[in-house]
C-alpha cells in the first residue's frame, strides 16, 4: 500500500509564477485537475442559475407582479432549466466521477486523459455558447436574445416561425456541443473502470461508487445520443429546409417529444445514480458498517438503468396517447419504484445496528434519504396516468422534480462536498458553518418545495409569468419565494465555507473520516501520480483490512 | 450526540408543521367558489381521477409513514454515543431473506396500483360517445381559444358554453382538440384532466358537468410569450339557458344605425382581415370571431373584463393588457376608436 508521496531529500520546489500556474490548469490532462475544473465551473453556473431562479420567484411573489416582462420571465425559466441540468448537475457529477473513480480503483489517471480534457472544454464551450445568446441571440430586430422556448423547446415552438433570430440556435448548439463532451466523458469512465482497476480489484470488489458511475456512463451513451440526433434534426429544420418537426408541412411535434424524453427521463437517472454513489460511500463510513447487501445494490442499480430506458412517455401522458400506451408507461414507471425502494431499504439497513456519527456529510445524507423518499412517492402519484392528467404541467410537477433535483441530488452533492473536500484540498470544511448551511438550506428547501405542491393541486400551471388574484395562489407563492431566498443565503454560507476553509481549515491528513476506500490511503491532496506504487486489494474495503488485520473483510469474500 | 437528536426532532416538528400548513391551504373552502382545485370534481372523468388519486394517496401515505418511521427509529436508536466511540459495531454484510421481503412486497403494491390505474385509464379514455352528445371543436391559437360547434353552426372564442348533464338525461360534451400553431393544453381542473392541443395531431376529451356555473382553467402547455394569459372559462348552463344561448348565437345581431360609423372604421382598417363578424363582409379567421362579442364576460382570453374602458384600451394598445399578444395596436384616432368601440358594443 502506498501511503506516502515521493519526496526527494534536499530538493526544494520553487513556487511558479501565476501565469505558469494558470497555463498548467488550462492545459492540464490530470483527472484531478479536470475534476476540479468541472466542479468549479459548475459552481459558477449554479450561482447564475440560482439568480435566474430568484428572478422567477420575485416575479411570482404576488399576482399581477411587474418585476420583469413576460419575455424576460420566459427566458429566465428556459435558461434556469437548461443551465441547471446541462451546466451544473452534469458537470459537477462528472467532476466528482473524474476525480474519484481513478483514486477508488487504484489507477493513476483516466484511460484517455486528453479525451478527458477535450470533453471538459467542450462542455464549457457549450455553456459559453448558451450564455453568448444574451449578446448575440437577437439576430434580427425584436427577435429577443436568450432562448425563451422552455428547456424542452417543444416543437414547433423551436421552429423558425415561432422562434426567430438565433436564440434557439445557441440553445441547440450548446446542447449539441456539451452533449459530445458528455459522450466523451462517458466513454472515458467506462474504459477506465473496465481496464484500469488495480491488482486484485475484481468487478465484485469495486466500491459501489465506481459501479454506479459505470452504470451512469452507460446510460449517458444511450440517452445523450438521441438528444444530439434531435438537435441535428432541428438544425436541419431551421437552416436546410427540413420538415422533421415542421407541423405546417406534415412534420410531427410528437416526434420531438419522443426524442427529447427518451433522453430526458434517463437523464434524471444519469443525475441521481452518481448521487446514490455518494450516499452509498458516505452512509457506511458514518454508520461504521459496510454497505448492506452490496450485490443487491449493484443489481438494483442495473435494474433501474434498464427499466428507466422504457419510461420516457410518462412525460407525455397528456398528449393523447391511446389507453394501452398510457397503461404500459404507467406500469414501467411504477416498476422503477421497486429497485429504488430496495436501495432506500439497503441504506437504512446499513445504518441499522451502526454507530451513526452526525458529521455534516451524514446530515446531508439523512436529508437526502428523507427527501428522496417523498420525491419517489410523488413520482408514484404521477405515474398513475389519470392522476397525472391533473398534476402534469402544473406546479405540482415543478415541486416534484425539484424535490428530486434539490432535495435529492443537491443534498447528496453537498454531502459529497463535505466528505471529499478534505481529500481534494487537504483542508477540512468548517463543521459549524456546515451545520449552519445544512439547517438553513433544509428550512429554505422545505419552505419552498413542500408548499409548492399546493398551487399545483389548486390548478396553477407551470411557466406562467403572472396569475390572477383570487385563485388562492398568492399566499402560497409568497411563502415559496421566501424559502428560495433562505436557500440562496444557505448557498452563500456554503461558498463562504469553501473559500474560508481553503485557507484556514484544519489540516485533513490522509484519512480524516477513518474510511475504507483507496482514495484515503494517499495524501490530501493526492500527488499527480496518485499512487507511488499501485495498491493490491483483497476485499471491497482495503483500508478496513489494513486497520483490522485481526478481522479483515477478505475473510468473508 | 444528545444535541443532534434534539435538532433532529426540531426538524421533524418543523416538517409536520409544514404538512399541516399544506393541508390547511389545500382546503377547498379557502379558495374561491370558481376554484380550480383538482380535488373538487364536478364531472365524471374528474371524479374518476379524484377517486383514483385518493386511493394512490392512501397507499403512498402508508408507505411514507412506514419508511419514515423506520428511518427516524434507525437514526435515533443507532446514533453514536461517546462511550463506545472507539469500538466498531458488528459488521453485517447483508441478508438475502430481508432483501427478498423488501423486493416482493413493493412488487405486490405496484401490481395493485397498476390494476387500479389501468381501470380508470380505460374508463376515461375509451368511453364511447353517446348519440346525443354535444360535439365541440376546440382550436388553440397563440394565446386564445376558438370553439366551433359544427352541428349548431356556432363559432365563439375563449368562453365555452356546454349543457349540464343530469343523471336522468346525460348530455356529455365531446371536444375535438386541434391547434393552428404551437402546442397548447386544455385544462379545467374541476371538469377533467388536461389534454394537449398539438398541431397535426388531433386529440379528444370529454366531460359531463353535473352542476351549473362558471368553471375556470387555462392553457397548461407553454405556448409562447403570453401563455400565462390564455385563460379558459367554461359556462355550464341549465338546459333552458343553453338553448337560449344557442339561439342567440345563431341569430345575426341586427344592424344598429347608430354604429354605422364604427362599422366603417372596422371594415376600412385591418380589423376585418383577422376577425369575423356574422352577416358582414368581415370574415377573418386569425383572431377571435366577434359576431357576439358582447355575450362574453371577458376579452383577450380572460385577461380583462369585457367593459367599455377595457375594450377601448385593448383596441388602442393590446400590449397594455397583454404584452406579446399577436393583435397589433391599431393607432386609431380618438374619434375612430370611440366609433369602433360603440360598434363592438352592438354585437350582442
Amino acid at each position: 500500500m502506498s501511503s506516502n508521496a515521493i519526496t526527494i531529500p534536499g530538493v526544494q520546489i520553487e513556487a511558479r509564477p501565476w501565469v505558469d500556474e494558470l497555463h498548467q490548469w488550462l492545459a492540464t490532462v490530470d483527472h484531478k485537475r479536470l475534476g476540479i475544473l468541472y466542479i468549479v465551473s459548475a459552481l459558477f453556473f449554479l450561482m447564475i442559475g440560482g439568480v435566474e431562479a430568484l428572478i422567477i420567484r420575485v416575479q411570482l411573489m404576488h399576482s399581477h407582479n411587474n418585476f420583469v416582462s413576460p419575455e424576460v420571465f420566459n427566458r429566465m425559466f428556459t435558461m434556469h432549466g437548461t443551465t441547471m441540468i446541462f451546466f451544473v448537475a452534469m458537470p459537477v457529477l462528472f467532476g466528482f466521477a473524474n476525480y474519484l473513480v481513478p483514486l477508488m480503483i487504484g489507477a493513476r489517471d483516466m484511460a484517455f486523459p486528453r479525451l478527458n480534457a477535450f470533453s471538459f472544454w467542450l462542455s464549457f464551450l457549450g455553456a459559453l455558447l448558451l450564455y453568448f445568446s444574451f449578446l448575440g441571440g437577437s439576430g434580427l430586430y425584436g427577435a429577443g436574445n436568450a432562448p425563451d422556448v422552455g428547456w424542452w423547446s417543444y416543437a414547433p415552438l423551436g421552429a423558425r416561425a415561432f422562434s426567430p433570430g438565433h436564440s434557439s440556435d445557441y440553445w441547440t448548439l450548446a446542447l449539441l456541443v456539451s452533449g459530445f463532451g458528455s459522450i466523451g466523458t462517458a466513454i472515458n469512465i467506462i474504459a477506465t473502470i473496465l481496464c484500469l482497476r488495480c491488482p486484485g480489484m475484481k468487478l465484485s470488489r469495486m466500491p459501489l461508487f465506481a459501479w454506479l458511475n459505470l452504470v451512469m456512463a452507460g446510460m449517458v451513451l444511450l440517452a445523450i445520443t438521441p438528444l444530439s440526433a434531435a438537435q441535428i434534426m432541428l438544425l436541419i429544420d431551421r437552416y436546410l429546409g427540413g420538415h422533421f418537426f415542421d407541423t405546417q408541412a406534415g412534420g410531427s411535434a410528437v416526434l420531438w417529444m419522443h426524442f427529447f424524453w427518451i433522453f430526458g427521463h434517463p437523464e434524471v437517472y444519469v443525475l441521481i445514480i452518481p448521487c446514490f454513489a455518494f450516499i452509498s460511500e458516505i452512509i457506511p463510513v458514518f454508520s461504521r458498517k459496510p454497505i448492506f447487501g452490496y450485490p443487491v445494490m449493484v443489481a438494483a442499480t442495473v435494474c433501474i438503468a434498464f427499466v428507466s430506458m422504457s419510461v420516457w412517455a410518462h412525460h407525455m401522458f397528456t398528449i393523447g396517447m391511446n389507453s394501452y400506451a398510457n397503461s404500459f408507461f404507467t406500469l414501467t414507471t411504477m416498476a422503477v419504484g421497486v429497485p429504488t425502494g430496495i436501495k432506500i431499504f439497503n441504506w437504512i439497513g446499513t445504518m441499522w445496528g451502526g454507530r451513526i456519527q452526525f458529521k455534516t456529510p451524514m446530515l446531508f445524507s439523512i436529508g437526502f434519504l428523507f427527501q428522496f423518499l417523498i420525491a419517489g412517492l410523488t413520482g408514484i402519484m404521477m405515474a398513475a396516468s389519470p392522476f397525472d392528467w391533473q398534476l402534469s404541467l402544473s406546479y405540482f410537477v415543478v415541486a416534484h422534480f425539484h424535490y428530486v433535483i434539490v432535495g435529492g441530488i443537491l443534498f447528496a452533492l453537498f454531502a459529497a462536498f463535505y466528505y471529499w473536500y478534505p481529500k481534494m484540498t487537504g483542508r477540512m470544511l468548517s463543521e459549524s458553518l456546515g451545520r449552519l448551511h445544512f439547517w438553513l438550506f433544509l428550512i429554505g428547501f422545505h419552505l419552498t418545495f413542500d408548499v409548492m405542491h399546493i398551487p399545483g393541486i389548486l390548478g396553477m400551471p407551470r411557466r406562467i409569468y403572472t396569475y390572477e388574484p383570487g385563485r388562492g395562489w398568492d399566499t402560497l407563492n409568497f411563502i415559496v419565494s421566501i424559502g428560495a431566498f433562505i436557500q440562496a443565503i444557505a448557498i452563500l454560507v456554503f461558498v463562504a465555507n469553501l473559500i474560508i476553509s481553503y485557507f484556514k481549515g484544519d489540516e485533513a491528513g490522509n484519512d480524516p473520516w477513518d474510511a475504507w476506500t483507496l482514495e484515503w490511503s494517499i495524501p490530501s491532496p493526492p500527488p499527480a501520480y496518485n499512487f507511488a506504487t499501485l495498491p493490491t486489494v483483497a476485499s471491497r474495503r482495503p483500508l478496513w483490512d489494513l486497520k483490522h488485520p485481526e478481522d479483515p473483510d477478505s475473510r468473508y469474500e | 450526540m444528545k444535541y443532534s437528536t434534539v435538532r433532529f426532532f426540531a426538524q421533524l416538528i418543523l416538517l409536520l408543521f409544514w404538512f399541516a400548513a399544506a393541508v390547511w391551504a389545500s382546503d377547498p373552502k379557502s379558495s374561491s367558489s370558481n376554484g380550480t382545485n383538482i380535488f373538487a370534481p364536478a364531472s365524471t372523468p374528474a371524479r374518476s381521477i379524484t377517486n383514483l388519486s385518493v386511493f394512490v394517496l392512501c397507499i403512498t401515505g402508508i408507505i411514507f409513514a412506514v419508511v419514515f418511521a423506520l428511518l427516524v427509529y434507525t437514526t435515533v436508536k443507532f446514533r453514536g454515543r461517546r462511550v463506545d466511540d472507539r469500538r466498531e459495531p458488528a459488521q453485517v454484510y447483508g441478508s438475502m431473506q430481508i432483501e427478498l421481503a423488501w423486493t416482493i412486497i413493493p412488487i405486490l403494491i405496484v401490481v395493485v396500483l397498476f390494476l387500479a390505474t389501468a381501470r380508470v385509464i380505460h374508463a376515461v379514455q375509451d368511453a364511447p360517445e353517446p348519440a346525443g352528445a354535444l360535439d365541440v371543436i376546440a382550436i388553440g391559437h397563440q394565446y386564445w381559444w376558438e370553439f366551433r360547434y359544427p352541428k349548431l353552426g356556432i363559432v365563439t372564442a375563449n368562453e365555452l358554453h356546454i349543457p349540464v348533464s343530469g343523471p336522468d338525461d346525460p348530455s356529455p360534451t365531446f371536444l375535438q382538440l386541434l391547434s393552428v400553431d404551437t402546442d397548447h393544453s386544455f385544462w379545467v381542473p374541476e371538469l377533467g384532466g388536461k389534454t394537449d392541443l398539438i398541431p397535426n395531431h388531433p386529440n379528444k376529451m370529454w366531460m359531463d358537468p353535473q352542476r351549473t356555473g362558471i368553471f375556470l382553467g387555462q392553457c397548461a402547455q407553454y405556448c409562447g410569450t403570453q401563455h400565462a394569459k390564455m385563460m379558459l372559462r367554461v359556462s355550464v348552463d341549465g338546459p333552458d339557458d343553453f338553448s337560449a344561448w344557442v339561439r342567440s348565437q345563431q341569430t345575426i345581431a341586427p344592424e344598429d344605425p347608430g354604429a354605422t360609423a364604427g362599422r366603417r372604421v372596422f371594415e376600412q382598417n385591418a380589423c376585418m382581415n383577422c376577425h369575423r363578424v356574422g352577416g358582414t363582409s368581415a370574415d377573418g379567421r386569425f383572431g377571435p370571431d366577434l359576431s357576439h362579442l358582447m355575450s362574453r364576460a371577458t376579452i383577450a382570453a380572460g385577461a380583462a373584463e369585457n367593459t367599455h374602458d377595457n375594450l377601448r384600451l385593448w383596441i388602442q394598445d393590446p400590449s397594455a393588457i397583454k404584452p406579446g399578444s399577436l393583435m397589433p395596436a391599431m393607432k386609431l384616432s380618438d374619434a375612430d376608436l370611440d366609433a369602433v368601440v360603440s360598434y363592438m358594443e352592438t354585437l350582442k
